[in-house]
């Protein structure tokens, strides 16, 4: 019976390991297929060229591709113009968040609807923001042009004012999220150092700047981060709104850069290079992100 | 510099409270500024609300109107029939439901494995799972979309214009993992060793011990979910065609191209497209919240 039990045991454990992979597996399989063997094969394909016409076979050319691409003046203008759409539309987004988040951080009878109609920009989708700020844009039948803002050309064929205004629609949309973290953020701070401030006379101007946002500054590295990294993505917005002569217009960012050489130029080696430099972006703001979070686990200490 | 706040806190409060209440402003001007800004903030839907019940003649009035005085729903049956949006919306419906179910199933069952279960390499896998967080999808469209119409290795899919090269990709998220194991792992080891004792095999604890007790945290993974999964773009405007295949995303941009002399049309179909998340705000706010500060907050 005693030589038994350690057999059984081992047997056990050999079941729990064979349930454990068992459950991992489903996801594991999605995830092979779908993010590790897209993400490695970008590496390879960035090394073949496209043929001229369809049909004909690729050629190697090394790390040819990869050079021209990264230095070309299409790459640079598009990176810029990501880094520019994400100045417009990150900042303004978090600061109005942040504003909304304070203005509603009070216990008063009804605040729970306010709370949801600050929250509801988050649900809607690009595509939902976009046709909106489109018909406020139209130059015809538009609220912005009929306020008196109605540059020629129009806005969304306005090469100073396309870049600007599908920004806008992002710090719209992003107002929401913006607005649940802040204040999740707020609730963590305690009550008593922002009425500490008020009895010390500081005007609610001066309590914002210099109480409030010190405070919540962990809160607003995070969604700074955040905000970048989902700049980067910002695709539908450009697609809707600007949908031809995007180099033009200067609203050729990043992942829409990528989306067209996948689609309109059926040019796989090129997307692969650009989807490359998207990742090396966005793993450079997320190990950011890291460093920031670790510095707050010092401040908590 | 900034007041000191940390500063003898225990007087300062009694000093704070006294002059609060002498102080504080009269609410009717707070609900004033809450007011001005809820409107501000809903402008944009408002106007989209009111466009969609004028007429293309009432449209181009300048001023624009702000109310509706004579509100004409025809544009909604228009959008519903003529611009497919019954299908669309049913399209959205399947793909995003399977969606929520995969990724929720899948975190689940990962999750638990991550929490309560013991194999080699397991820490490892782990990270793999992290790992993928780190990947933005867009970084993978290139290879996925010859993936999904022409396979991988042995595997042959020919999935373009279908619902699975719709949802297939997103049938697991890393994230997803993450939060239910962070849930499972709050369980009490105590209450595993009863379930032990009583009999319980670890599928058993799993389905009616466990995943009854992270019922909040299922909650908010799943709105999170249908959030995303319904308001996707880029992915179904790549893998879809077929116009009897279109979600509700891209059918608005099928509209506003063929509808463009009837913005009242294109509105309505824009308000459609939105209604189910504001009603999905409205009824899991608390859930969707929960979900979507997860990484933020707790850090």
């Amino acid at each position: 019976m005693t030589a038994r039990r350690p057999t059984s045991r081992r047997a056990q454990r050999r079941r729990e390991a064979a349930l454990g992979y068992v459950l991992v597996a489903p996801a594991l399989v999605v995830f092979a297929i779908f993010v590790f063997y897209p993400f490695a094969k970008n590496f390879e394909l960035a090394l073949y060229r496209n043929p001229p016409f369809p049909h004909l076979p690729r050629r190697y050319v090394g790390l040819d591709q990869a050079v021209d691409v990264l230095t070309s003046a299409d790459f640079r203008e598009s990176v810029w113009t990501t880094v520019v759409f994400a100045i417009l539309s990150v900042p303004a987004g978090i600061f109005l968040g942040l504003a909304l988040a304070v203005a509603a951080h009070r216990r008063l009878r009804g605040i729970g609807i306010y709370r949801t109609i600050f929250a509801s920009t988050v649900t809607s989708s690009v595509a939902v923001a976009s046709v909106i700020f489109g018909t406020l844009f139209n130059p015809v039948i538009g609220w912005i042009p009929a306020l008196g803002f109605n540059p020629r050309p129009p806005v969304l064929e306005n090469p100073d004012w396309a870049l600007p205004a599908v920004a806008l629609v992002s710090v719209w949309q992003n107002i929401g999220l913006s607005f649940i973290i802040m204040s999740a953020g707020l609730q963590a701070i305690p009550d008593e150092l922002l009425e500490a401030a008020e009895i010390d006379g500081a005007r609610p101007w001066r309590r914002f700047w210099r109480v409030t946002v010190p405070l919540m500054s962990p809160t607003i590295y995070f969604t700074i981060v955040v905000g970048s990294i989902f700049a980067f993505q910002a695709f539908g917005q450009i697609d809707l709104l600007t949908p031809s002569n995007q180099k033009l217009l200067g609203t050729n960012v990043l992942t829409y850069y990528i989306f067209s050489n996948l689609r309109e130029r059926q040019d796989p080696g090129t997307a692969a290079v650009l989807a490359i430099a998207l990742f090396a972006i966005t793993l450079l703001l997320t190990l950011t992100q890291m460093r920031l979070l670790e510095r707050r686990v010092h401040y908590a200490a | 510099m900034p007041p000191s706040p940390t500063e003898r806190p225990d007087r300062q409060l009694r000093r704070a409270r006294a002059r609060r209440a002498r102080r504080s402003r009269p609410a009717f001007l707070r609900y004033l500024v809450l007011t001005v800004l809820a409107l501000v903030v809903l402008f944009p839907i408002y106007v989209a609300v009111v466009g969609s019940l004028l007429v293309p003649d009432q449209l181009v009035h300048r001023p624009p109107a702000l109310f509706p005085t004579d509100p004409q729903w025809g544009s909604y049956s228009e959008a519903w029939s003529a611009g497919h949006f019954s299908r669309y919306l049913v399209n959205s419906a399947i793909v995003t439901l399977t969606i929520t179910a995969g990724q929720v199933i899948t975190s689940i069952l990962a999750g638990f494995a991550f929490a309560m279960l013991e194999f080699p390499f397991k820490r490892t896998i782990f990270v793999v799972f992290l790992a993928t967080m780190m990947v933005p999808f867009e970084v993978t469209i290139v290879t996925n979309l010859t993936t999904i119409s022409q396979g991988i290795g042995p595997l042959h899919f020919d999935w373009h214009d279908t619902y699975r090269g719709l949802t297939v990709p997103f049938l697991a998220t890393g994230f997803g993992a993450f939060m239910l194991r962070q849930a499972f792992l709050q369980i009490p080891r105590d209450l595993r060793d009863a379930a032990t004792v009583d009999g319980y095999g670890n599928l058993k604890f799993m389905a009616l011990v466990a995943v009854p007790l992270v019922r909040p945290t299922i909650a908010a993974l799943s709105v999170f979910s249908f959030l995303g999964a319904w308001n996707q773009y880029l992915w179904p405007l790549l893998v879809t065609d077929d116009d009897r295949l279109r979600t509700v995303q891209i059918g608005l941009k099928q509209l506003r191209s063929t509808a463009l002399d009837e913005i009242n049309v294109t509105l309505a179909g824009t308000i459609l497209a939105a209604a189910p998340l504001v009603v999905l705000l409205i009824l899991f706010q608390k859930q969707l919240i929960r979900g979507l500060t997860a990484g933020a907050v707790k850090g």
